[in-house]
């Protein structure tokens, strides 16, 4: 019953896009002056704000220094008015140590680490309103975040959470298509073709909604 | 708060500066940084407010939910506040490196609140003793650069003020409990009267003068801070000094005669700025972080 209230007939979804039809994406670099880098990008209602500080010696524990590359800090969290009910810790939870972890292993593919030997990069990214695709749009808005720092990157990183409904991938989640029990996965790519990582939610077979994915993501570059 | 590395001849000539009235950015020592408002940027909350002053922006969302009143006041509802110093300000608040600055500023505006008069507590109520809003106002730090009191309380004013509260219907069920519904109509709701919310004006003190809207270098030159808090009568609800250095009992005096009159002439101003962006209604066209 779930496929029929997501997918209509005609092909349209709850908020009347097609399949394969991104939400409309806003962004904006250098939102913040104090920041070595910051980037602000709005994917339809899911509005994320991502800050880089970096290169810079290492914070803390001398010993984490890395003696060829660069250490990424991540951090992800989410404005306590962010959900529709409220959330009472920003960070420290789970999901969002996850999501922190995620973010890190991404960029650490996508960042040329090896040009800052015993340094760190951090880059916080913050969910000012979540309505589905939180862990892509903060993907989005980080890469932005590490141009406008001025970090050298092998290549753009794009990131879509897909879903798989009635044999047909849907692109670009909002936040009442995650939850209505569909089975979903957000891709994060370099631009030629390679994947950086991928986390799938649910029980489905992976190739169909890889596809979708990997399209989605180009649609989005 | 970040801190911010002064050299002892940048804080002679900050020092001087001051002294003659004439601070680094050519302000004259009671005058604000150029602020900015904008209100209704998050739409997933029931009123929220972006302030940028100077370098320092803060972004407040306030969502009301229906709660239990407190015991000893069944007719008032209550306002919750969290502060949330976020990385993005500075490296320094990641983790849980933000949450001593956030808890002391989460306590002063408690105290700043903690009053009949700022919010009419009465209107919140739902049903004596068992329904009441609860308004959670959420501040978010996203960057610091000195005078985050004051950009805060500004920010939680205008909030206030574009809070849409839905409007509520109590009707008997058949075990003879209460029923609450709320109204489905999104322009049926019931807004809050912010005339008497307070405003807070920190002064610093430096030298021998006092600053209003000190940036961090400024700061860095203080020994000591007053923070207070001005109705727009002039009424003051909540003082703190803050700040390792003392002061100088006549210095407090003519700290909170300045603060007070700063304070009340801050009030008209924003007043104004927020009807006129209220007025504009769907017209206005909605900037927040893309401007």
């Amino acid at each position: 019953m779930a496929g029929l209230e997501l997918l209509s007939d005609q092909g349209y979804r709850l908020d009347g896009r097609k399949a394969t039809e991104l939400r409309k994406v806003q962004a904006r670099m250098g939102v913040f002056a104090q920041a070595d880098g910051s980037a602000y990008l709005e994917q339809g209602n899911t509005k994320a704000l991502a800050v880089v500080y970096g290169p810079h010696e290492m914070r803390g524990s001398r010993s984490r220094a890395r003696h060829d590359r660069a250490v990424i800090n991540c951090q992800y969290s989410m404005a306590t008015f962010s959900t529709a009910e409220r959330k009472r810790r920003p960070h420290g939870d789970r999901k969002s140590t996850e999501m922190s972890l995620h973010l890190k292993q991404t960029f650490e593919a996508a960042v040329m680490t090896q040009l800052y030997p015993r340094s760190q990069i951090d880059i916080y990214v913050k969910i000012l309103q979540s309505d589905g695709g939180n862990y892509s749009v903060c993907v989005n808005a980080a890469t932005l975040a590490v141009i406008d720092a001025g970090i050298p990157m092998r290549d753009y990183v794009c990131a879509c959470t897909v879903g798989f409904v009635d044999e047909t991938p849907l692109a670009d989640l909002c936040y009442a298509e995650e939850s209505g029990g569909v089975s979903s996965l957000a891709l994060a790519l370099l631009a030629p073709w390679r994947t950086d990582r991928s986390a799938a939610d649910g029980r489905q077979a992976p190739s169909g909604p890889l596809r979708g994915s990997d399209r989605s993501c180009h649609d989005s570059l | 708060m970040a801190a911010v590395q002064v050299s002892e001849a940048e804080k002679v000539y900050i020092l001087h500066g001051i002294r003659d009235d004439l601070r680094v950015d050519g302000r004259g020592c009671e005058d604000y940084r150029h602020m900015e408002i904008e209100t209704d940027v998050v739409s997933n909350t029931d009123g929220s407010a972006k302030v940028t002053l100077g370098h320092t922006a803060v972004l407040v969302g306030i969502k009301a939910e229906i709660g239990k009143p407190r015991p000893m006041v069944p007719d008032e509802g209550y306002l919750e506040f969290f502060v949330d110093c976020s990385a993005n300000a500075t490296p320094e608040f990641e983790g849980r490196g933000g949450e001593e600055l956030g808890t002391e500023l989460s306590n002063t505006l408690y105290k700043v609140f903690n009053n009949k008069h700022s919010v009419d507590l009465k209107s919140l109520c739902i049903s004596t003793g068992e329904h009441c809003w609860v308004l959670y106002v959420d501040v978010l730090l996203l960057q610091c650069d000195g005078n985050l009191y004051d950009a805060i309380s500004v920010a939680i004013k205008a909030a206030l003020f574009n809070t849409k509260i839905p409007r509520v219907h109590i009707s008997a069920d058949d075990e003879g409990g209460k029923e609450i519904e709320l109204s489905d109509d999104p322009y049926d709701c019931m807004r809050l009267n912010v005339e008497n919310v307070p405003c807070i004006v920190t002064l610093c003190k430096v030298g021998h003068r006092h600053v209003v809207d000190a940036t961090l270098q400024e700061k860095a030159c203080s020994v000591a801070s007053l923070i207070i808090s001005v109705t727009h009568k002039g009424m003051v609800t909540c003082t703190r000094k803050v700040g390792g250095g003392s002061l100088d009992p006549e210095s407090i005096f003519e700290m909170t005669e300045a603060g007070k009159r700063v304070g009340k002439a801050l009030h008209a101003p924003l007043m104004k700025l927020l009807q006129q962006e209220e007025s504009l209604g769907k017209k206005h066209q909605k900037v927040g972080f893309l401007g």
